[in-house]
């Protein structure tokens, strides 16, 4: 079975370390939070302007002055910080921020990403998406390996508007675990009861399978 | 100590005309200068060209200019969750410039700072590259990008006093603090303004220096783009 979009972020909390500083991009990237280890020390940073987000506010405690990059209403953790956007932003392109987790339209095998226009439909703009890629050691994309019409997602090119060039090192898709790596992607995991075949068949670009492909566990 | 207050937005505005680029501090509608927004509504200038990160919503924020076709050209970051400004884009009423959130933000910086132009690796490779010097540090490819320039900026700060030291709030810092001083006149509103000698200088974001005009603002409404809240 391909996972749910609940399922993808839970494989993907499993990569925040203890002590990582993380910034979740919008949609799925959004619900990794809910699925980090409760023993862990995690900040996540929001590029508006705040490290140490908590959770959203009980009702009638919200504050137009405290939101994330999602504008929605937010609340600050014991030992957190807020500062202007450029400090945020040198926050993620000085790699302070360790881990970014993201949405895509497409991933390319030499790790590029389009996430954030398609030709004729109205662009809403990239916002922090092109410093986040350009800059993080550590990106993981969180994404559904095809569209609606079982196109792959996961290519030898994209053909979108890209965000960022050679940055993505990690996918968690519905379908599988990959690293982006030397110019093709290496399937280090299946999602249970996905088997290699369907992969192969949903990915468009080189695909390395080398050996007994586990299952993913959560 | 030099006295930078005025009595009310519209002494604050004094200046402003047609043609002319403002810079607005804010993200989403969070720490938006609401009163200054009015006030270009209400003078009414034309063909103006706005730095701001986002663009409002279709009747708040920038969204009051765009309903009155006040804006020539949008320098943002993001621009979503806004009809009008999607039909005027469209149409080719207005002209659009989408820049790196980061980079918008360091080029505000670079302007207050006296940096001529910088390098970032944000859009290497993109779109946004194209027409660009680029240059390789360290084996990674950067994009040189160049400071603002812009008649006037617009901000927005929780507490200020007579010498324009400004104090943010939350969340609603953002960009505001990074235009202080990178336009050729700065405008600061804020919800209090106290006498000199009140703010704890080791508490003071941005010193007065960066701010020519600061007034006391009325009538906020900061309004919540999203609102999300969990049961009790």
């Amino acid at each position: 079975m391909a996972l749910s979009k609940e399922q993808i972020a839970q494989r993907i909390a499993k990569e925040v370390k203890d002590g990582y500083f993380v910034n979740l991009g919008i949609g799925i990237p959004t619900l990794v939070a809910n699925f980090v280890r409760n023993d862990i020390e995690v900040d996540f940073q929001s590029e508006n302007g705040i490290l140490g987000m908590g959770p959203f506010p009980f009702e009638g405690e919200e504050d137009p002055d405290l939101i994330n990059a999602g504008k929605q209403t937010i609340t600050a953790l014991p030992g957190a910080s807020f500062f202007d956007s450029a400090m945020s932003f040198s926050m993620i392109r000085g790699q302070h921020v360790d881990l970014t987790i993201l949405g895509a339209m497409e991933v390319s095998q030499n790790g590029d990403i389009a996430n954030w226009k398609i030709p004729g439909k109205m662009v809403k703009g990239m916002g922090g998406a092109m410093d986040l890629v350009a800059s993080a050691e550590n990106i993981i994309v969180a994404m559904m390996h095809t569209n609606r019409a079982g196109e792959s997602k996961v290519l030898k090119q994209c053909s979108l508007p890209l965000t960022g060039v050679n940055c993505v090192k990690k996918i968690v898709s519905n379908l599988a675990v990959l690293e982006v790596k030397d110019g093709s992607f290496k399937l280090l995991e299946r999602a249970p009861g996905v088997s290699v075949e369907e992969i192969i068949a949903a990915t468009e670009g080189d695909l390395i399978v080398e050996g007994e492909i586990p299952e993913m566990s959560f | 100590m030099i006295n930078k207050t005025v009595s009310n937005v519209s002494e604050a505005c004094k200046g402003i005309a047609d043609g002319m680029t403002f810079m607005l501090g804010g993200f989403g509608l969070s720490g938006i200068p609401e009163n200054a927004i009015a006030e270009l509504v209400r003078q009414d200038v034309k063909n103006v060209t706005c730095i701001s990160n986002n663009a409002g919503i279709d009747n708040f924020g920038l969204g009051l200019l765009l309903q009155k076709h006040q804006i020539k050209k949008m320098i943002s970051s993001y621009v979503g969750e806004n009809a009008e400004f999607e039909r005027q884009m469209l149409s080719g009423e207005l002209e659009v410039e989408l820049i790196p959130q980061g980079t918008l933000a360091q080029r505000c910086l670079a302007a207050q700072s006296g940096i001529p132009a910088f390098y970032t690796p944000a859009g290497y490779g993109t779109e946004v590259g194209e027409g660009k010097e680029s240059r390789e540090f360290n084996g990674k490819m950067y994009l040189m990008e160049k400071a603002f320039e812009a008649d006037f900026a617009f901000v927005k700060a929780w507490k200020g006093d007579e010498a324009g030291n400004l104090i943010f709030k939350g969340t609603a810092r953002n960009f505001n603090p990074n235009m202080c001083g990178a336009a050729k006149i700065t405008v600061a509103e804020v919800e209090e303004l106290v006498p000199a000698g009140e703010l704890d200088p080791n508490q003071i974001h941005i010193p007065g220096i960066f701010v020519q005009r600061i007034f006391q603002g009325v009538n906020y409404e900061k309004r919540i783009e999203q609102l999300t809240v969990r049961k009790r």
